[in-house]
């Protein structure tokens, strides 16, 4: 057994556990010890990457009890490529939070960011569906911290709507768990995989519900109509380094479906056939137009990227819904996109908000440079690696019955969110606050005008790592793609992941 | 028995579900204290309902009932637990900013009670630390 795979959800956990008891009152250390866990997550999840290369799914039995009597960890190229993504975005978010300051308005902010991440970590790795709930409430809990991290009246009021619609979610994640585990027998994926393939003549209805229910949940997750409401409300009024943390939030939601609509509801299921393929199609196509509409209509940057966050998913949707191959493999490619476009724009904003003077919104070019290259990217414009993702999307979605309409919202909507972001984006970047400059409570003693506050060095930087990672995302998409086009080709041979858990005996 | 708890646990998500709907955070809270209870009921029901039957060996045993749900019930209550004491933290936290306990407050003006140390919405949500927010960050 490689003891590397628990290293992920291990290392954060006690971080977390140490800063908040023992550095609760050192900040200086707080962020020594919190750069430092990520530096080495990111060396982990990339040693474990390289590790799957070859093709092979490796396991961690918890406590060395056989699956499916115990819980056991998998390791595939999937859940290695989220770990891998997950660190990366962590390691430029935290920067970003130390070099902004934002992690000493309000107590631990890196405990709490530790402990999320050891839920999103656990939530990839997991091979149990019961232990994918426990580190969905792991990583909700903490979210639920970072979220009203820094308080105001706003913020806490969002907080606790994003609360307790969470909490539903919870609940019914619970019900959908009870259900399959009545008609299955089994918590465990690959167990529960083989059980749906001969369910009794009888129990396909309750099967479907129990996978209906699942998928409500993980909609909500994944912020999926008509269960997104929770969503622009919650990330326009987080704070904004914490909004792009949450980026990864709504690709967990999408990992989930990815994986339990493969494995245990895909193509093997007879019973199942494509139902969840036929809800999934609709329900990405809506998500995407709301948010292409919510991206015109906002009024407010942090609310717009908000709705540009809903129209990612949305995209990403369709693409999963289609449970191709390619179709998968454009998911996969503009997953890791969309995740890295959102924590950029969410971290540039937060840059915009900070540096904005008196009379002039933003200094100088730099930071409106950066959000243009962030609404590039978020919009799929040429030259980021958003245009390739949505390229993938349409081509993935050739010559199926549906290509008309699929290809008819993506293109309209690109055109939709290029409009609204370059409406909200010259409005607020060519527009003087106050265009009169010879108001004396717009100058200075020495009669020039207020500048803007000066940007910081650490923050600019920070804000450069997911641009940097686009920007290799779209240099490098040749060897990327190989990989996971693999990727892809893994997540269908499911005889491959249940082999790895139960063993040989199990398959046939 | 199965129709009895079925009724129970269907009533009881009923209620929640009502109350989640609700304006007021006290409501949504008990709501959401309701779900939880049922769900750990339906947790429990999932293994089948069996009656004096042991979960773990026994040499007396003559048949057993299954382990697993009561095992996920305690996970459950536990994690429910915790989340509910979040909740209302969070609420009193919410309500103690805000002096309104809506889910979805936008104070009135002519809302706001005497108290003197009162201060309207648009004044109180600001960013402690940051600038007046302005243009299209405004609220």
């Amino acid at each position: 057994m490689n003891h590397w795979i628990i290293a992920p959800v291990l290392l954060p956990a006690m971080f977390a556990a140490v800063m908040a008891m023992a550095m609760r009152h050192d900040l200086l250390l707080q962020r020594v010890f919190s750069v430092a866990a990520i530096v080495a997550l990111v060396m982990i999840a990339t040693g474990l990457f390289v590790t799957t290369l070859d093709g092979t799914v490796q396991t961690y039995k918890l406590g060395n009890w056989d699956a499916p009597f115990g819980i056991v960890l998998v390791l595939d190229r999937l859940s290695a490529l989220m770990l891998v993504m997950t660190s990366l975005l962590a390691f430029g978010v935290v920067l970003y939070a130390v070099g902004s300051d934002w992690d000493s308005r309000g107590r631990h902010f890196h405990a709490l960011f530790l402990f999320q991440l050891m839920g999103v970590n656990g939530a990839f790795l997991t091979g149990d569906a019961f232990n994918l709930f426990v580190f969905f409430e792991v990583l909700l809990i903490a979210s639920y911290g970072l979220m009203i991290h820094g308080g105001g009246g706003m913020r806490l009021r969002a907080g606790l709507q994003y609360v307790v619609m969470n909490l539903v979610g919870s609940t019914l994640f619970l019900f959908a768990m009870g259900t399959l585990y009545a008609v299955t027998g089994t918590l465990n994926m690959a167990d529960m995989a083989l059980r749906v393939r001969d369910i009794a003549p009888g129990n396909e209805a309750l099967l479907l519900v129990g996978g209906a229910l699942l998928l409500i949940v993980f909609g909500i997750k994944a912020a999926a109509f008509p269960v997104h409401l929770w969503l622009p409300g919650t990330y326009a009024n987080a704070p904004l380094p914490v909004t792009a943390l949450f980026a990864i939030m709504t690709k967990v939601g999408a990992y989930a479906i990815l994986r339990m609509y493969t494995l245990v509801f895909g193509a093997d299921a007879g019973a199942v056939g494509d139902f969840f393929a036929g809800i999934l199609l609709p329900v990405g196509i809506l998500t995407l137009v709301i948010g292409a509409t919510g991206v015109i209509g906002a009024k407010l940057l942090p609310r717009q990227a908000s709705f540009s966050v809903l129209a990612s998913m949305g995209t990403l949707l369709i693409a999963i819904s289609l449970f191709s191959e390619a179709g998968t493999t454009a998911a996969l490619y503009y997953m890791v996109h969309s995740t890295f476009a959102a924590a950029l724009l969410f971290l540039v904003l937060d840059l915009v908000q900070d540096s904005q003077g008196v009379t002039i919104r933003a200094p100088g070019g730099l930071v409106a440079s950066l959000f243009f290259a962030a609404a590039i990217a978020v919009a799929g414009m040429p030259p980021l690696s958003g245009f390739l993702g949505k390229l993938l999307v349409l081509d993935a979605s050739r010559g199926l019955p549906e290509t008309p309409l699929i290809w008819a919202v993506i293109l309209t909507t690109s055109l939709m969110l290029i409009v609204g972001f370059g409406l909200r984006g010259s409005r607020y970047f060519w527009k003087p606050l106050d265009p009169n400059f010879t108001n004396p409570a717009n100058l200075d003693a020495d009669g020039e005008p207020h500048p803007a506050h000066p940007i910081k060095p650490l923050a600019v930087t920070a804000a450069f790592v997911p641009l940097v990672l686009l920007i290799m995302l779209t240099v490098a998409a040749g060897p990327i793609m190989e990989v996971l086009q693999d990727t892809a080709l893994q997540l269908r041979e499911t005889g491959i992941y249940i082999e790895a858990v139960l063993g040989p005996q199990a398959e046939g | 028995m199965e129709a009895l708890l079925a009724i129970i646990i269907g009533l009881q998500t009923a209620g929640g579900l009502y109350l989640v709907m609700r304006l007021r955070t006290f409501s949504v809270i008990i709501g959401t204290a309701l779900l939880t209870y049922s769900v750990n009921l339906f947790l429990f029901a999932s293994g089948r309902l069996a009656i004096n039957m042991p979960p773990i060996y026994s040499k007396y045993a003559e048949g057993y009932t299954d382990p697993l749900p009561q095992a996920l019930v305690l996970t459950a209550i536990v994690i429910s637990f915790g989340m509910t004491a979040v909740v209302v933290l969070i609420a009193l936290g919410a309500f103690l900013e805000s002096d309104t306990d809506q889910i979805d407050v936008r104070r009135d003006p002519q809302d706001l009670d005497l108290d003197p140390d009162e201060v309207p919405l648009d004044v109180d949500s600001r960013e402690p630390g940051l600038q007046e927010p302005k243009g299209d960050f405004a609220q």
